[in-house]
Order: structure tokens, then sequence, then C-alpha cells
């Protein structure tokens, strides 16, 4: 039922982002567009923290793998743009398999700890590496083609590209292996006795987890036309996982909510005082004290409330 | 590049890095240790230290006792400040899940950095070196700062009173004892709410401490948390989360590979860093003098 609403909501949320332009505010779109992509890398942090219950503190590696592959296949071997994108998402996928391989091997805490030094590891490779990523600089003047070098083209097209991969992200939730995913997360000794390799799932939800934060990655470079180490910086990792928690890790729009909240917060506090980061961090204190789990949660609990005596479980 | 007097002096370096970056590490591994949270705040607390120094310095000129008051105040007020953090807001939350906590201290990370830009400004703030110690000591091999080489004698001596508090004093033994079983510990009558907000106040004055010993070797800047805060959770993780003598060995691995890879591998230290970080953890993934979490339970 709970579950209802939130396909509801989803669906009038693509139904008024694409009504969007027909506002004409070029801000109002670029706006947009920076909260898809962000709602985006924030759904995919989420199959790992969320589904399967791994808190990894160093997500934001796979963002930047994304975006620098992106820019280097697209603009350093001027590859055709279905290709570059393609294969950018391949080496993350590539990449978050070969990370995962040994991250799954920890628990808990160790598994965190592991994914922020393998992040903070690219972090130091794209400060470093200045042939392929243009080092401290970042990597700008990404090329970008023709059908999508318009502001509201762009929009359209991450519009699609985000939808998308919701809507793939969705389907994951409600498969089988969605499910498998929850048993691991409640109860990882169960389910191995059940026959599920945790091990094995843990890794296929690294996997996808990474290659949609890969997408994200893609298309923020594509959208800034460049990429930038402190893409990798433990504090991106930090700020998505607040994204994440902010909205609720068991909700399955939570993320997005997070996601759209905290980075309008950032915009539209920073537009009134150079200190935003001293009235957001209040308001995230406010929400770990009074509003643990999260916003998308409260409203959640509040919907169950209204319904009560149904007695059923989102 | 083999002329023995620049490898000594690149050795000084080293150790006297290692000993600024335990004093701070180590508070971070106890606060994990005691109470199992992962402080993102402690590079803040570090630069509270920094910046209480430079006040302090400001205040009473460039003398050698303005300086050490500086050095003496910067714990005291992070002290007093971590014990109101812990009373009102932190205690609250040991009950919920570990994932509260974290987000808890990244908000603090966010209000220190700027609560610092508001009191301090949001440009750099030199401190200036003791004038008794701005002077160079013959080392035999070649001469070295003074202040630096007090530094590095800080660490040892506080490394050796860590040590001794936690094994010979009985506040070392029910620190302990609420590491290993919060709950016998209690049932025992001991109040562990005071264990806990001691071991956060003493952690985070250890890292205010070693902020304004590094005042006048890095001076204080609002941006000074990010990085010393990951310097840290290297030295802990590659040392063992919770270990005391692991975040000292921690310490001298990551100087020793930061200062001496500059030299073989010029540009390409900081990967160096990480690389050792990640094979020491696939190796030993609970740090080099850590336990596994099955053996300590």
């Amino acid at each position: 039922m709970a579950s209802r609403a939130q396909n509801l909501f989803l669906l009038a949320l693509v139904a008024v982002l694409a009504m969007l332009p027909l506002a004409g505010s070029r801000y109002l779109m670029e706006l947009a567009i920076q909260v898809m992509i962000f709602g985006l890398f924030a759904m995919s942090l989420n199959v790992l923290s969320g589904h399967i219950g791994s808190i990894s503190f160093g997500h934001a590696a796979f963002f930047a793998i994304g975006g620098y592959a992106c820019g280097y296949f697209q603009t350093t071997l001027g590859l055709p743009f279905p290709i570059s994108l393609g294969g950018a998402i391949l080496l993350t996928a590539a990449s978050a398999l070969a990370i995962g391989a040994f991250c799954v091997r920890l628990n808990a805490i160790y598994f965190s700890i592991l994914t922020l030094a393998f992040s903070m590891l690219v972090w130091s490779i794209a400060t470093k590496w200045k042939a392929v990523t243009g080092g401290g600089d970042g990597f700008v003047g990404i090329t970008v083609p023709e059908f999508i070098a318009r502001p509201q083209a762009f929009y359209w097209f991450t519009l699609v590209c985000v939808s998308v991969s919701v809507a793939l992200l969705w389907l994951l939730t409600n498969s089988t292996m969605g499910r498998v995913f929850i048993a691991i997360r409640e109860n990882p000794v169960r389910a191995s006795f059940l026959g599920v390799n945790v091990r094995r799932m843990q890794l296929i939800a690294f996997v996808i987890a990474g290659t949609f934060a890969g997408a994200a990655g893609c298309l923020m470079s594509l959208y800034m036309r460049g990429m930038f180490p402190e893409s990798a910086f433990w504090t991106q990792s930090g700020q998505v996982l607040i994204m994440v928690l902010l909205g609720g890790l068991h909700v399955f729009v939570g993320p997005l909510v997070g996601a759209a909240v905290l980075y309008l917060l950032e915009v539209f506090i920073g537009q009134y005082t150079m200190y935003w980061q001293l009235v957001l961090g209040t308001i995230l204190l406010v929400i770990v004290m009074v509003a643990p789990e999260g916003i998308a949660g409260v409203f959640r609990s509040l919907a169950k409330r209204s319904s009560s005596g149904s007695g059923s479980h989102a | 590049m083999t002329n023995p007097t620049f490898l000594f002096i690149q050795f000084m370096n080293s150790v006297s890095l290692a000993m600024n970056l335990y004093v701070v590490a180590v508070g971070l591994t106890m606060i994990f240790g005691v109470m199992r949270i992962v402080n993102f705040a402690h590079g803040a607390f570090y630069m509270v230290g920094a910046y209480v120094l430079f006040s302090v310095q400001r205040a009473t000129g460039e003398s050698d006792l303005g300086f050490w008051a500086g050095v003496l105040l910067a714990p005291v007020v992070m002290g007093v400040l971590a014990f109101a953090i812990e009373r009102l807001l932190l205690s609250r939350l040991y009950d919920k899940d570990h994932l509260l906590q974290l987000l808890f201290t990244f908000a603090l990370v966010l209000i220190f950095k700027d609560v610092v830009k508001l009191v301090w400004g949001a440009g750099q703030q030199s401190v200036s070196y003791p004038p008794a110690l701005s002077t160079a000591v013959n080392l035999g091999l070649a001469y070295y700062p003074a202040y630096l080489l007090l530094v590095s004698l800080v660490g040892p001596i506080i490394a050796v009173g860590l040590w001794l508090t936690f094994e010979k004093t009985r506040w070392g033994r029910i620190i302990n004892a609420a590491r290993l079983d919060r709950e016998m510990l209690s049932a025992l009558g001991t109040d562990v709410r005071l264990v806990y907000a001691g071991v956060f106040v003493a952690g985070a004055m250890l890292a205010a401490l070693g902020g304004a010993l590094a005042g006048p070797r890095v001076a204080a800047d609002p941006s000074m948390d990010g990085l010393v805060i990951i310097d840290c959770f290297i030295i802990v993780i590659i040392g063992g989360l919770g270990s005391l003598w692991g975040s000292f060995l921690g310490a001298l691995c990551l100087s020793f590979i930061k200062i001496f890879g500059v030299l073989f591998f010029p540009e390409w230290e900081v990967v160096l860093v990480y690389l050792m970080l990640v094979l020491v953890l696939l190796v030993r993934p609970w740090g080099l003098l850590g336990q596994p979490d099955e053996e300590r339970y």
C-alpha cells in the first residue's frame, strides 16, 4: 500500500518533470538536471546501503570513474557518443567488480573502511594521472554531441536516462533478487542457511550500485563539460550517504527525496548566506535527533498511522 | 639523494610528522575503540586546537609563555565543547543505529567548519614558533629545529602515558571493561555514561592538542580538517581500529611513506599511501596490531 503510494509519487514526479520545460525557466531546468543526477547517484548507493545493508563510504569513486571515462572516450579518443557512454558504463561496472571482489570479503565497519580506502586511491590517481584525467585541475572541455548540446535537449536526455535507470532499479527491487538482498540485510546468517550465496549477492549488489553511480557520473561530466578529482574525495561519498540517510534508507524513493532536499537546501541557503554549511549542519543535526528514519520515512509512518488497522508491511 | 645529512633530515621530518599525527589519531582510535563511533568531526577538533593557539598567541604577543599557554588552553577549550556535545546530543544516540551517529559527526563537521570561519575568518592565520625553540639543535649528522624535536618527544610521552593509564590504573581497567562489555560493567555498578563522556572528551582533547602542536608547522586554516582526518583514518586503519600502539605504528608508516615516497616517486607519493592502505587491509582487514572482532568478544 505504501509501495503503491510511492509508485504514484514516481509517476507524478515524471509527469511534473516532463512539463517543467513549459515553465520556460532555464535556471529551473539546470537545477532539475542536477537534482536528477544526484538523485540517481543516491539511488545507486541505496542498492548497497538500503537494500543489502552494506554501508559504503567510498561510493563517489564510481561516480568519478564513470565521469572521467566518459570524458576520456568522448574527448581524448573521439569515439562516437553511444560507444563512449556505453564504454564508460561498462568500465565502471568492471572496476566495481574488481574493487567489490575485495570489499565484500569484509563485514560491517571494515567493509565501509575498505571502500573509503579504494575511493581515496581513485581520488589520488585522478589527482596525479595528468595524461588521462588532467590532474588536480580536472578534465575540462568535454565535447558533447550536437543533439544534446542545448540546455533543453540535455534536460530531456537527462530525464530519459534517469527515468530509465530508476525504472530498472525499481524492477530490481521488486524482483526475486531484490527480496534476497533484503533477506541478507535483515539476517545474513539465516539467508546463507537458506542456500543464498551471500558474498556473491553482495558482489552483484556492489556492481549494480557502482554501474548506476557511473551512469550518474557520465551525466554529470556531460552536463558540466568537465570532471574534477573532488568528485572522488571522501566528502563527496559522505554527501551522497547523507542524501540517502536524509531521505530514508528503507523507502524506495527515499534517496531521490533526500538528494532533492539536500541539493536544493544547499543552493537556496547559499543564496542568502555564505555560511550554508552551518545551516545545513544544523538541519542535519535536528533530523538525526528528531526524525531518524528520514524524511520519506516520516511520511511513510504518517501514512501508515492514518490507515491503521490494515496491518500490512511495505 | 644518498647524502646522509639529507636522508637524516628526512628521517627526522618523518618522525616529527608521525608523532604529531599520532597525538591526533590516538584520540580517534580511543573514541572508536570504546564507543564504536567513527568520529568524522575529529579533524574539526584538531582545527579548533590550532585556532585557539592562534588566538592566545595574538592576545599575548610572541612569547614562550603565550605559546605554551595556548597549547594547554587548546585541549581545555575543546574538552569543554566536547563534554557539552556528548552530554547534550551524542549521548542520546547511543541506543540508536550506528549510521545516525555517523550522520551526527558529519553534521558536526559542517557546523564546525562554518563556526571557525565566522569566528576566525576564511583566510589562513599563521602561528609562530615559541621564541626559545626557534633555534636548531646539533644532532651530530645535521642541525634540526628544536621545536620539531620537542614535538617528536611529545608523541612517545603520550603513548607511554596512555599505555600506563590503560594497563596500570583503575580508570584504564574500567575503560577496557566498557569496551568489552558495556552492560556487564553497568550491572556491576559503574556509571558507564561517565566513562563514555570521559573517553569522548579525552579523545577530543588529544585532537586539539595535536592541532595546537601542528600550528607553527602548518598554520591555521578552515580547510585543514579535511586532509588531517583522512591521514588519521589511514593511521588507525593501518594500525588497527581501537589499538593504541597500532596508531603509533600506523603514524610512523604513513609519515615515512609520505616523506620518502616523494624522494623516490615524486608526484605519486599519495597514490603510494593509498596502495599501502589497500594492501594492508587486504592482508589484515583489522589492521597491523588490531584484533578481529570475533576474537575480541
